[in-house]
């Protein structure tokens, strides 16, 4: 069964196997507003932990989304181009930004599982 | 992820309150620093949501942060003459009861800010007008235009009082459902009407593009044209966000990004609001600098700027030409709602400012295609 992870910054990892879906959490998704593009990086980009994976702007910011651990990008989720608004929708599904192949699963350790990114969610 | 850069208020005081705030709080409102006061940016149903509702029923904006004031001296003649020489529109002609547009200049003819100015159809009123001057400009407003008034013209600050604006097609029908008297008004006139038992003066003008009304009545007492106006179900309240990405969509100038006092009027593409009298007769500050624009061009003008993709060129984006060459610099910039698209404006020089111009606008290190645009971006609704 899949297991998602949680960074400081908001981003999640759902990681089945050695494969990682990383999106942005639903509260990053309301803190942001109402969501107008996202800017995808291309398959087989080599993501480094920490650096920026992906870029969202809503209708007053833009945002960078940095990627929880190291790998590289194997699909990216076209169907944001045409309806950015997903990622207020269903962030945690549809919604979703890109998947990575785990280059470490030791930096998995560094993240919040779920319980401890909610009460982290709360101490904000 | 990490959010852009937002107002840094460290050390800040306290932020300042209108008389709306507790509602804007009570409503859900996200609430932000803005200009010193404590302002709504979005509602719960967010800023899409707010700026369609104002482009297809009406939007209601607490607007009063902004400066309101009047200048008072001993007949119109005396009074527009003391303000004609600090902005460079026609005052002396401006009719009983009607509202322009203009702009405090430096004497480098750069804009110190834009403002709103209305004479007053009472005739018992002569010789006062009010003034509508932005937030976070105010304070060096008043006291740049003190500095300036004859002996016998005074400026009184209205900071008694509220302002809110009511925008979009909805906007008649639901205020003359209150006062009767708003159907009839033109664009760019104000009255002094009841509205839901308040006195108030309504001008027939607004900065969203769309048909509406501003609205100023006593602090006490303007929450009650705001609750009331609220009970029409056209009628929802309506944050700063979207308030800026209907300007934007409108074209409208943001004072502090779209002009500053590096910007003349006429690099800023306001001409109109310059009537040929004052243009003739200058005698205002930066008059040589703007005749001289007028006769012999600028070497820098406001444009739209359209890209062809999808993703927002912000302020601050470098304008270049297709062979890489930086020309200009993006001042305002986001997504508009309405067109379901990116839109910009910036400033180049006018040997690219046709409409049509192909350019590069370059997001994040990557130059991304745009045209130059006609503005606005979106038809204007305006009740002539």
């Amino acid at each position: 069964m899949a297991e998602t992870r949680y960074s400081k910054d908001h981003e999640y990892i759902r990681i089945e196997g050695d494969l990682g879906t990383i999106g942005i959490s639903d509260y990053a998704q309301s803190q942001l507003g109402d969501v107008v593009f996202v800017e995808l990086p291309v398959v087989g980009k080599a993501l480094a932990k920490g650096g920026e994976a992906a870029v969202v702007e809503s209708v007053k910011a833009a945002s960078e989304v940095y990627a929880p651990v190291s790998g590289e990008v194997v699909e990216v989720n076209g169907e944001l181009e045409a309806a950015p608004g997903t990622v207020n929708e269903d962030p945690a599904g549809k919604g979703w930004f890109l998947k990575l192949r785990i280059k470490d699963a030791s930096e998995l350790d560094a993240l919040m599982s779920e319980a401890e990114y909610q009460n982290y969610v709360k101490s904000l | 992820m990490a959010a852009e850069a937002t107002t840094d208020t460290a050390g800040a005081p306290a932020p300042l309150k209108t008389p709306l705030h507790a509602r804007h709080v009570a409503l859900g409102a996200r609430m932000v620093p803005f200009a010193g006061y404590d302002m709504p940016v979005q509602y719960p149903s967010g800023i899409l949501a707010e700026h369609n509702w104002t482009r297809e029923k009406a939007g209601l904006f607490d607007v009063s942060h902004m400066g309101q004031c009047f200048l008072v001296g001993p007949g119109h003649e005396a009074t527009a003459r003391a303000l004609e020489a600090l902005i460079p529109a026609d005052i002396v002609n401006l009719a009983p009861g009607k509202q322009r547009y203009s702009q405090l200049l430096n004497e480098e003819g750069g804009i110190l800010d834009d403002l709103m100015v209305t004479r007053s159809i009472e005739p018992d009123e002569d010789g006062a007008l009010f003034l509508v001057v932005n937030a976070a400009c105010k304070e060096a407003d008043y006291a740049h235009i003190e500095a300036r008034l004859p002996a016998d013209v005074k400026l009184i600050r209205a900071e008694h009082r509220g302002l809110i604006a009511l925008q979009g097609p909805g906007a008649e029908a639901a205020l003359s459902a209150l006062a009767p008297e708003a159907a009839a008004m033109g664009f760019m006139t104000a009255r002094s009407m009841k509205v839901a038992g308040v006195k108030a003066n309504v001008s027939r003008s607004g900065y969203t593009g769309e048909d509406g009304y501003e609205i100023s009545a006593a602090a006490s007492r303007i929450g009650e044209i705001w609750d009331t106006l609220l009970l029409d179900a056209a009628v929802k309240p309506i944050g700063l966000g979207a308030r800026d990405s209907l300007r934007l969509e409108a074209g409208l100038c943001l004072y502090g990004h779209d002009i500053d006092a590096s910007t003349s009027p006429i690099e800023a593409g306001l001409n109109w609001s310059i009537q040929k009298r004052r243009r003739e007769e200058g005698g205002f500050p930066g008059a040589a600098r703007i005749q001289r624009e007028l006769a012999e061009g600028v070497s820098r003008i406001r444009v739209g700027l359209k890209p062809e993709g999808r993703a927002p060129a912000r302020e601050g984006t470098e304008i270049a030409t297709p062979e890489g060459e930086v020309i200009g610099v993006v001042t305002s910039g986001g997504f508009g709602p309405t067109l379901n698209g990116p839109c910009a404006m910036g400033y180049v020089a006018p040997a690219h400012a046709a409409p049509g111009t192909a350019l590069n606008l370059i997001v994040r290190g990557k130059p991304l295609p745009a045209v130059v645009a006609p503005m606005p971006f979106v038809p204007s609704g305006y009740r002539r």
